[in-house]
Parts: structure tokens; sequence; C-alpha cells
């Protein structure tokens, strides 16, 4: 077995509205489109990533909220319907996933050897967060790949997002490092917006593009000057700002999931690809794609 | 049916070690137990609905409010997973769920109803449902906590509800379910380790349920953000929930409480009390922040000033549309008041204050001042008359009078009347010198031909950015 790999690592974000606007199959609700730049982006997420081989996704959700430590999801099959509490008359999709129990064990073994509190979550009742669901879908609507899904640890809200950091930054070189040992070809999503300032209202139509901007310039400056240091391969600017990133843009970040993404890819100094930018609900969300597989030594 | 009200509050615990592992540590099985004190005392009220408002249930667009009558599921806890699945099948009286919706829109909230199989209630929700209800014979509703709703908002909340609790004559009782502290341990413990997570916390949450005892439910409402800052996580739904359970309470200090238990879950600050609306005889203290009846606050960020058109740069937030419309610098948009006599009609514009159209006395029809807005869109004819700088613009009077007279005509034909009847007149004008001419020309080509009396006045200023009102009597008589 060769040394297991990161092919690429993207920040694929999952407001349900993205998979309310496609009408796939295993959603209820039906809509005449909507976000159609997100869902671009998300495209040519999917395109760019087509002819790389990879054997699993590993995938940190800010909806799979946890206080006590961090957990992983530990049996190899999860069905059901989920509803999302605050959007259900968008998102109610049944969903079939699988696994990758092993790898996920593996991550879990690191990280607790790394100190973290970690636990696999082997409940069979137990549902997916919609989060994991909807990055899940759009970034494999086939969901022909095995998952593993991490929960995000609510460390910001007891202490700050300093601590918070420091504990994902630890639970990404875990990640690495079980990745790297199981000899597999994976793929890293942070399931993360940016800004994270919503609407309270919702339109009449909630897929009505007329209504669909950012809330504040403040908020569209702060989501520019992330993106702008992704694209220009400044992951260690992103990580040194985001106390402020995330305090100021109320950002989604403070689930850990942009932090333990740089951590997991060795905060990356290549660029990273841009593959698309729009507001849901008012809030700021980004298709980036760290491509790896063009900066890492590949060792078959 | 007798005048309804709330026969008692409860204020309970959101884990679900009191359903799942009540004797893995003696201070979760109080905590069971005065669950259990606190269901028998549901039923010895003989209470017809139970009401949960659950600081687990987070919602982003207003209230939601569940409306499913029946929803069935299986809830596994995102963190204490491993203590098993708790199944449930609920009574919910969605018939109240939807009252109490529609009497949130009336008082500028915006809400909604969930109806959805497989819609994920919250675990608070559970526990308490679970717990308090064991037999599902009491109907009961569920609402969430809005993470952007300040005091106002909650507080309206409440007295939406009470609203249709009293129209529906309903013996209710309000639940919480909710953390004093919520700081829980970081780390996995030993069951039998369990205990309050600081000192600090442990104070606070003593000093609450003091409180509480006391029957000073209004007191801790003032102290929450105090609460919140001191013993709470921050980003968790702030510490809102007293701010509802004392407006359901009428924003009392008077009131009976007993503490059935406080003990720690994985570390957060856990209690049931009971608070029995019964006056503690110790005196009604003081209660000085604002009561609220309706809400007018920050929503409506979708409709921003900078996109409107400029000839609808003036509409109003309206408390009944859920306050969907923001307004930056006018009056709200109301509906218009119902009683003996009024006349209403979608055909005109919406009041700006609580009052009809018209009004019926006997065979006279009395008008509410007419504008021209125009019923739905409220825009203008004519233009507005100045833009929401107040800057002035550029307006036709002839324009803003016909539209007046086409008002007050939908009106008087609400009524059941003719323009014929009417019979007196008084019109207001922002700027005589302007538009004296202009209006008297449409005059005399519409209602000058009529015949009424007319009395016409220059004033300072009309609620809207219009130039002209008229205030019209009608004759209904033969
Ligand atoms: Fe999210």
């Amino acid at each position: 077995m060769g040394r297991g790999q990161i092919v690429a690592g993207c920040i694929a974000p999952h407001p349900p509205h993205l998979v309310y606007a496609e009408n796939p199959p295993q959603n209820e609700p039906v809509a005449e489109g909507g976000w159609e730049q997100l869902r671009w982006g998300y495209e040519r997420l999917r395109d760019s990533l087509a002819d790389k081989e990879y054997d699993a996704i590993v995938l940190l959700s800010p909806h799979w909220q946890t206080y006590v430590g961090t957990h992983f999801l530990g049996l190899p099959q999860f069905e059901g319907l989920s509803v999302d509490p605050i959007f259900p008359n968008l998102f109610r999709y049944h969903y079939d996933m699988t696994v990758d129990v092993e790898l996920a064990k593996a991550i879990h073994d690191e990280a607790e050897a790394a100190g973290l509190p970690v636990k696999m979550m082997e409940n069979p009742d137990f549902r997916v967060d919609y989060g994991t669901i909807t990055t899940g879908h759009l970034f494999n609507p086939d969901w022909d790949k095995p998952i593993v899904v991490i929960s995000s640890n609510r460390s910001t809200a007891y202490y700050s997002v300093e601590v918070m950091q420091e504990i994902m930054v630890e639970l990404g070189k875990a990640t690495r490092k079980a990745i790297e040992a199981s000899g597999k070809k994976v793929v890293v999503l942070a399931s993360n917006s940016l800004s994270h300032r919503h609407f309270t209202t919702e339109s009449e139509m909630p897929e009505d593009m007329s209504k669909e901007h950012i809330t504040s310039h403040a908020m569209h400056l702060w989501d520019m000057r992330i993106i702008e240091y992704m694209r220009t391969g400044q992951s260690q600017r992103i990580l040194d700002e985001m106390p402020e990133f995330t305090e100021q843009a109320i950002a989604e970040s403070d689930g850990g999931g942009i932090s333990w993404l740089l951590s997991t890819l060795d905060t990356p100094d290549y660029p990273a690809i841009l593959h698309g930018y729009g507001t849901i609900i008012g809030t700021g969300n980004a298709v980036v794609e760290w491509p790896c597989y063009q900066h890492e030594v590949t060792a078959a | 049916m007798s005048e309804g009200g709330i026969v008692a509050s409860f204020v309970v615990p959101v884990h679900p070690h009191t359903v799942l592992a009540p004797d893995k540590n003696p201070g979760w099985r109080k905590l069971r137990d005065a669950y259990d004190d606190a269901a028998a005392t549901i039923k010895d009220l003989n209470a017809d609905l139970i009401i949960i408002y659950s600081t687990t249930w987070p919602s982003i667009i207003g209230h939601q409010i569940q409306a499913d009558p029946n929803p069935e599921w299986v809830l596994v806890d995102h963190d204490f997973h491993d203590l098993g699945s708790i199944s449930y099948s609920f009574n919910i009286d969605a018939e109240f769920a939807h009252a109490w919706n529609d009497a949130s829109e009336k008082r500028g909230l915006q809400s909604r109803c969930v109806n959805y199989k497989g819609f994920p209630i919250d675990v608070g929700s559970v526990v308490a449902l679970t717990l308090l209800n064991p037999d599902n014979k009491i109907p009961a509703v569920i609402v969430s906590s809005n993470m952007y709703a300040n005091r106002s908002e909650t507080t309206v909340l409440a007295k939406s509800c009470l609203d249709v609790v009293k129209a529906q004559g309903r013996r209710a009782v309000a639940v919480t379910a909710m953390s004093l502290s919520n700081r829980m341990f970081t780390d996995f413990i030993d069951a039998k380790q369990d205990k309050i997570h600081s000192l600090k916390d442990d104070e606070w949450n003593r000093k609450i349920l003091e409180f509480l005892e006391q029957g000073r439910m209004e007191d801790v409402g003032q102290l929450s953000r105090t609460i919140h800052q001191q013993i709470r996580v921050q980003k968790v739904v702030a510490f809102k929930p007293m701010w509802w359970l004392s407006a359901m309470n009428g924003n009392r200090n008077d009131l009976t409480g007993k503490v059935l238990a406080y003990e720690a879950i994985h570390g957060a600050g856990c209690a049931v009390v009971h608070i029995d609306p019964t006056p503690s005889g110790a005196g009604e203290k003081e209660y000085d922040e604002d009561d609220v009846e309706y809400f007018h606050g920050e929503r409506g960020v979708l409709d921003s000033a900078e996109e409107a058109p400029a000839d609808t740069q003036h509409e109003h937030e309206q408390p009944s549309d859920g306050g969907q419309k923001m307004e930056q610098n006018g009056p709200a948009l109301w509906d218009p008041t119902e009683a003996e006599g009024s006349v209403n009609t979608d055909a005109a514009p919406k009041p700006v204050g609580a009052y009809p159209h018209a009004r019926k006395v006997g065979d006279m029809l009395f008008l509410s001042g007419v504008g021209p807005r125009q019923p739905g869109t409220n825009a203008i004819p004519g233009g507005p008359i100045h833009d929401e700088n107040g800057e002035p613009l550029d307006y036709d009077i002839k324009a803003q009078t016909h539209a007046v007279v086409d008002n007050v005509k939908r009106i008087v034909e609400e009524a059941g009347a003719t323009m014929e009847q009417v019979v007196d007149v008084t019109t207001f004008l922002v700027d005589m010198k302007r538009d004296f001419s202009g209006y008297n020309e449409v005059w005399a080509q519409t209602l000058g031909k009529v015949g009424p009396t007319r009395t016409t006045l220059a004033i300072d200023a009309l609620p809207t950015p219009i130039a002209v009102e008229m205030k019209v009597i009608v004759h209904l008589g033969e």
C-alpha cells in the first residue's frame, strides 16, 4: 500500500437552497431554479475533479454541532430523511450514504493520540445533519464515494476563535496524518460559507433572485478579502485573520471548518481556484478548490 | 366558555439524560423525579394545552411554530448519541398553532407554521413533551427561539400567544425548555462526576432560582442580558426564554414559584421550576422596561431603500404583512380596524394607524382621511412630494387629486353608496399656494359636479409624502 494522498481540498458551502434549486429526485420541494452562480461554481468544481481518481471524501460539517469533543460517523451506512429545521420549506432530502468507517476511525485515533476529545457516533438512528447532506450532494450527486463525516466542535462558543483554531489545526494535522497512513486518495471538504449574516425575512418565492444580495458592504469586503488570500496562496494570512473575520463577518468559520481544511492541506502557499461566489439569503458563499494534485508529491 | 389563561408555567432542562439515563447519576434522577412531579401537577390542573418555547430550536426567519398534528420520529442527540434514541409521537394542536401564527402576524411579527413529515423536532421539546405529557393526552404546541429576536419581539410573541389562549378559552401551561448556565464540560466525563461547570455558574444559577422562587419572573427577564453574558455559552441562542415566560405571565414579580430540582447535566445548570400565577402576596414590584404590543423592529432587510423604485420609496412597514416591508422614514401601514359599522376595502390604500376606512352611524357614513396612495402598491400618482431624505420633489397635484377622488369613490361604493350621496368634504393641502388651482380644477370635474359643501385648509404636513387628503361625509338615506 502506497502513501495516502490528499487529491484536493475544497470549501463546499451547504445552504440547502442550492440543492432545492437543482430539483434532484431526492428532495421533496420543487424550485424554479435560483442561485445559479454558485451552482455553476459547483459544476466547475465537479468538472475540475472529474478525471481525478480518489477513494473517499472527508467532510467537516458545521451543522453537526458537538459541544463535547469532535465526533465521527461510525457506521457503514446511513439512510433517512433530512429536513432542514430552519428551511424545511426548501430541504426535505432522502439520503442514503456510505461511510468509510475505517478512515473515520483512523482519523479519530490520530486525533485522540494528539490529545483531542473524540468519539465515534455509532447510534443507527442518528440523523445525518443537513450540512453534510447538502455538501455531499452538491459535490458528488451520485453519492458513489464513501464519506467520512466529522462534527464541528463548538469550542468557539466556550473559549475564543484562537483556541478553536488551535484545536482545529491539531485536528487538521491528525486528519492529514491519518489519510497519509491510510494509503487512500482523498478529497477533503470544508462544508462552509463565508460571511454569515442572514436576512431575517424570506421572499414569497425563495428563489426570486431579484431579492438576493449580500446583507452589507462590510460583509462583501470581508468575503473578497478572504477570497483574495485564497486565490493568491496566502492561507497563513487567512488563519492569522480568522479571529477578526469570524467576529466581524459573523462567519461560519466559527465552526472551525476553514481552519481545519487549511491545516489538513498543510497551509498551502499555492493559489486556490475560485469556482464561484454568490450570496444565499444574504450570506456570502464561495466554491473554492486547492488543487493539491498539482502541488503535492505523489508517492505511488 | 370561560376566560382562558396560563394555569402554570415551568422551566425544564433540555438534555436527554432525564429520559434516557436518569439512574446513572443521582442528580439526573432528581431532575427526572421533578419532571414527573411537574407532569402530575399539569394533570391535576386539568390543563388542556402545553405551550413549549424551546431554546434548542433556533430559527432565522422569524419564529416557527410546529403545526404537524402528529409528528413522529426518533431523536438522537448530536452530542449524547451514545445514551440511546428517543422515539416520539406527539399530539400537536395544529389549529392553535395556525391561530397563533395569524395572531403573531397581526402583531407585526414574522412567523410561520411548519408541518412537514420528518421535521426534526429539537431535543429540548422532545424531552419536555415526553416527560411532561407522558400519555400525550394534552395537546401541545412548540415554538422556536429566533436567533435575532430581541426582547420586544419575544414579548410580542408571548402576547400573540395569549391572544389565542384567551380567545379559545384555554387552560394553558407555558414551558421554557432551557438550561440556566449552559456551559458544559468540553470533555467526556464519568456520569458520577457530574457537577455544575464552575462556582460562578452555580452562584448565578442559585441567584436566578432564588428570584424565581420569590415569583420575581420579570426581574429575571430584566436580568437576562446580564445572565447571558455571565454564564452562557455565547452564540448559542441567548438567554431569552425568560422574556417569553415573563410576558406569558403578564410581566409580573408577584408570582408563586417553587424550585422542584436544581442539578447539573454534563456541567450545565438544569432546573425544574414551577411558577404558579397565584399572586404571592409579596406585592407587585416595579416594572420599568418598555412593554410592547406590536413589533415594529429590524425586519425586512430584503426591501432595502436603495433598491426601491422612486415611487415606492415611501412604502411603509406593514404590521399586517409580517413586517415584510421596511420603512425608513414614515409611518407603518395597518390593516383597517373592525368595529360595529366599519366599512373597509382592499380597493383603498391601507391606513397609517388603527382606524377603519369608514364607519356607518345610522344613515350617515364618515370616511377617514383619504389620500392618493394606490391600494396594493402604495405608489403615489403624480409622484411623492419629497424623497426619503426629505428633499422636495416635483409632483403633479392634479394626478394626486384625481387619485384621492378615485379612492373616495371606492370606499363609498364599498359601503353600498354612490358619489352622488357625498354631502360634505374637508380638503387638506400641504402647499395652498402651489396646488390650489390644480386641485380646484380636478374638483370641478369630479366632486364639484355632485355638489357637496367644501372646506379647504392648508396644513403643515401629512403622514405620507402626499400633497392632498380629503375628509368625506356621506348621507346614505334614500
Ligand atoms: Fe450553515
